[in-house]
């Protein structure tokens, strides 16, 4: 009975604390009433009567002390609530392609719509990335730098001039293309441009390092979102065929065709695991399976070895082609390099996948050491390409000594010639136009390039994958059927399977070209943006028109971790090279934002020297002192240590608590079964004691089976109608029955020892 | 649908906006009244009695293939047969959904696997669970085999039938639970 306030007096303050309390348990019903497992009507009359009940006491409450106040704030409470709700409903209509994703989901399964949720987290995180990298470099550059052709770096030299408009140059990102925002030759090294005196150099390393630093986060926060979500992943083993049974019906299946597989699969993953509950270990010839697999392993690394060797090779023979007359190259020679990277992309998975026949594993870990190889193949191309990027990069360094002397060398000889013929001392600087200028060759730009080449490369070969292996496929088995000795569609060729690994890494190996390029050719993340756009589409498309879905649903467990923690080793891997070319390469000397500058980051020591106040510096200055950088390294790794330590002490309870649940769940069904214990060692104590019946009865703790170990704990009450089982005796009856004693003290039964 | 949603115009029930339950939308009115136009009515206001029977909802394209489908509209029902007045079938998709907690959907599959509904899986549900999944493609020494396994695995107080304690132990730790048992509509 709640008290009534009355509008004469106002409630005394306990009443008033009461009534406080029935309003915010009130309130708290409507928060949880969700997640209650009510019908719709019970919880209709319900809301309907906690919020008549807080409406009319909430105003109540307020009476007398600052009502008013009181209830400006619970109205603006609520337009916080509604606020957010709304922004929460906005957000959700916000994603993107949601019908597509469930389309695909409904006839493909989970797994394969995890490929395109994970597609479209690629698109987010992207579109971010350009938004720092075109809102903080290129558009400002554009509207407030100076525009093209006014400065030699943007323009382009007389000799180009002529075929800096076709195709084949454009294609091969020459001509105008090389003089854009696209690449990092394009950018002024102003310390300040425009109105708004934006520091663009500044800006510019500091995009390049936030990249990273934005990418690294992102990761990091799904990563440990997904591992909250996945049930603590705990023994795989312990529950196979329950899982199997409440779990492996996928309920977003709406497509019979798609659901007689599921059936099929179901079946025979059952019959595996019956099969493997009652295999004996056969044991066979162990050592020809080792040998078969030493055997594997070698070819897959000379496999490895030639391939990484053949890129080697082909960019050394593309610096050779770069200094010859680009007229005589056939598109073959000029293309070389990234035809390779994509044909061993392409043609070394199956011959891994048939190599690996030979080593015989359970599918899953046959399935993970593909991954594993695949990922090995591709950091080995890519690696081996960087190394051989290089070797470029110091030759043209090297050349750039050259050419800077021959700048010097000819503008002195200007001054002479003027000063002699003019017999001045003045000499009025050299008025040449900015396509005539002698030009250094621009590292930089040529990084750019090939990083571009090759996103550009891998996308079309991708395309023209899906198109000839999918579309084309699926045309020829579908048309060429009816006049074809066997069954196309069962047989051979039939139709492709959506290759959910294959493309995933794809995706993941293109991320970190696109995070290695993005320092040396800004535009590089606009044109990633539209590959991920025109894939969704695409791949949708031709999922959905060519594909079938997979006979045997696999699934590596835990997979989607799997696939960040990969993204998170390519993220890693990726900003080596250009925090290495940061910190030692030093910048071309005509072309970029860095240029003039000794080394890149010079331009965070110039800002804080000259704009930032002279305490920030004399901060800096501390803070590079190796007497303080030590200790908090020392710091670091000892903080380091100690949660190592605490999470090992963590591990440690969880298997202790564990052992405990299984022992008192051992314990609960051998007392059930009446029998005295199942610990072996307590059995063997049993056994060696002279007397059973001096054994006392079990402490009362153990037993009660109010709490089940792993109940449902709070929040779920399920009506019990029917109770357990009969119930059975409490102790296991190992004494003749004592005499009679007086009302027992305590209700726990007879003392130990005192029969 | 799974958006907390404010009181649409089809609906009218007090203006409560502030309401987080998950009040229906005009989505699941059209999906519902598309089940059966000549038996839901547009206009929701005075609360009918309609109950939509069981055939036309196992029909919707978003339970037609899943064997469970009987089982789950019984669950939701009032009165067990599977009749789902609008109630139900919100509750139902609500339950159902993506964002519904996990304590949710284990109480109501622990329901839709109850084939006898005696508040436990016996080793009888448990055989029907798997003929239903296989469609009949084991043989019986090996559904038996299955069927024993499984109630090892998860019976924790020795009954040899899963109680909803144990269900939901076992359940707590399956990866797939979540992402499979999920209708989006």
């Amino acid at each position: 009975a709640s008290p009534v306030a009355r509008d004469s007096s106002f409630p005394s303050s306990g009443e008033m604390a009461a009534l406080k309390e029935e309003v915010e348990e009130k309130k708290k019903l409507i928060a949880t009433l969700r997640n209650k497992p009510w019908r719709m009507k019970r919880r209709l009359t319900l809301l309907k009567e906690a919020q008549d009940f807080v409406e009319k006491f909430e105003g109540a409450l307020g009476k007398g002390k600052g009502r008013k106040l009181f209830a400006f704030k619970v109205m603006m409470a609520k337009k916080l609530i509604k606020l957010k709700r709304d922004f929460e409903n906005f957000k959700t209509a916000c994603i993107p392609w949601e019908g597509k994703i469930k389309d695909v989901e409904s006839h493909f399964g989970s797994s394969v719509a995890s490929y395109f949720i994970f597609l479209r987290w690629m698109y987010g995180l992207n579109m971010v990335l350009l938004g720092l990298m075109f809102g903080l470099v290129v558009v400002p550059e554009v509207l407030m730098g100076l525009p093209y052709g006014s400065i030699p770096r943007k323009t382009v030299p007389r000799e180009e001039q002529a075929t800096a408009m076709d195709y084949s140059t454009l294609t091969d990102f020459e001509g105008y293309f090389k003089y854009s925002i696209l690449f990092y030759g394009y950018y002024n090294n102003e310390r300040q441009i425009g109105l708004l005196k934006f520091r663009l150099p500044l800006s510019y390393l500091l995009v390049g390092v936030g990249i990273f630093g934005y990418s690294l986060m992102v990761v990091i926060r799904t990563m440990a979102r997904n591992a909250n979500e996945g049930g603590d992943g705990g023994d795989e083993g312990d529950f196979t065929f329950s899982w199997k049974m409440f779990t492996s019906w996928d309920y977003l299946i709406g497509n019979p065709e798609t659901a007689d597989n599921k059936y099929a699969s179901i079946t025979t993953s059952f019959k595996e695991s019956i099969v493997d509950e009652q295999m004996n270990q056969k044991d066979e010839n162990i050592h020809l399976r080792r040998f078969l697999r030493v055997l594997a392993n070698v070819l897959i690394l000379c496999s490895l070895g030639g391939s990484g060797y053949l890129i080697y090779y082909v960019v050394k023979r593309s610096q050779v082609f770069a200094n010859m007359n680009k007229d005589d190259l056939t598109w073959m020679e000029k293309n070389e390099v990234e035809f390779v990277m994509s044909l061993l992309g392409l043609v070394c998975p199956p011959l891994f996948e048939a190599i690996a026949e030979l080593e015989d594993y359970h599918p899953r870990i046959a399935l993970k050491w593909q991954l594993g190889r695949i990922f090995a193949l591709f950091l080995g191309n890519l690696y081996t390409f960087l190394f051989a990027l290089f070797d470029e990069v110091n030759a043209k360094l090297e050349s750039e000594k050259d050419i800077k002397n021959a700048t010097i060398l000819a503008l002195n000889e200007y001054a002479a010639n003027y000063s002699s013929y003019y017999n001045t001392t003045n000499v009025p600087p050299q008025n040449v136009h900015p396509a005539d200028v002698i030009r250094g060759p621009c590292w930089e730009t040529a990084v750019g390039k090939e990083f571009v080449k090759l996103t550009v490369s891998d996308i079309q070969v991708t395309y023209l994958t899906i198109l000839v292996g999918d579309f084309l496929r699926a045309v020829i088995v579908r048309f060429l059927n009816y006049c074809w000795c066997w069954d196309l569609e069962a047989g051979f060729p039939s139709y492709g399977e959506f290759d959910i690994s294959g493309n995933v890494l794809g995706l993941i190996f293109n991320q970190g070209m696109i995070w290695m390029g993005a320092f040396y050719a800004p535009g590089l993340v606009g044109l990633n943006i539209l590959r991920l756009l025109s894939s969704m589409y695409y791949q949708t498309w031709a999922v959905m028109c060519t594909n079938v879905p997979h006979e045997r649903v696999f699934k590596a467990s835990g997979s989607n971790n799997f696939y960040m923690g990969l993204l998170l080793l390519v993220l890693f891997l990726s900003l080596l090279p250009v925090v290495y070319t940061i910190m030692t390469l030093s910048p071309s000397f005509d072309c970029g934002p860095f240029s003039g500058q000794e080394k890149m980051y010079d331009v965070v020591m110039e800002t804080i020297d000259q704009d930032l106040p002279a305490f920030i510096g004399n901060i800096f200055v501390y803070a590079t002192n190796p007497g303080l950088i030590m200790p908090a390294v020392l710091l670091m790794v000892l903080a380091l240590y100690y949660l190592n330590a605490v999470s090992k002490g963590y591990q440690q309870a969880n298997i202790d608590l564990k052992k405990k649940m299984q022992m008192a769940r051992e314990e609960e069904k051998n007392r059930r079964n009446n029998k005295d214990s199942t610990n072996q060692v307590m059995k063997d104590l049993e056994d060696l004691l002279p007397n059973k019946s001096l054994i006392p009865p079990p402490a009362e703790e153990d037993r009660s089976p109010k709490v089940k170990p792993g109940a449902a704990g709070k929040g779920v009450h399920l009506q019990r109608d029917v109770s357990l089982a009969a119930p059975n005796p409490r102790d296991p009856v190992t004494r003749d029955p004592g005499p009679r004693r007086g009302p027992p003290e305590n209700a726990r039964g007879p003392q130990p020892g005192q029969d | 649908v799974c958006r907390e949603t404010t009181v649409e115009s089809s609906m009218k029930r007090d203006n409560k906006p502030n309401c987080p339950v998950l009040v229906p939308s005009v989505i699941l009115h059209s999906r519902y009244r598309e089940l059966a136009p000549h038996l839901v009515p547009l206009d929701y206001t005075n609360n009918p009695d309609i109950r939509v029977p069981l055939a036309l909802i196992v029909a919707m394209p978003e339970l037609k293939e899943n064997p469970f489908r009987d089982r789950i509209v019984e669950t939701f029902s009032e009165d067990g047969h599977g009749n789902l007045s609008f109630n139900d079938f919100v509750d139902m998709f609500s339950a159902l959904c993506e964002t519904s907690p996990r304590e949710l959907k284990t109480i109501y599959a622990f329901k839709i696997y109850d084939f006898n509904r005696d508040s436990f899986i016996c080793k009888e549900d448990l055989r029907k669970t798997l003929n239903k999944l296989t469609k009949g493609d084991l043989t019986p020494e090996e559904v038996t085999l299955v069927c024993d396994k499984s109630i090892e695995e998860a019976d924790l107080d020795g009954d040899s039938k899963l109680s909803f304690s144990d269900f939901e132990n076992m359940i707590s730790k399956a990866p797939d639970f979540l992402s499979n048992f999920h209708v989006r509509i």
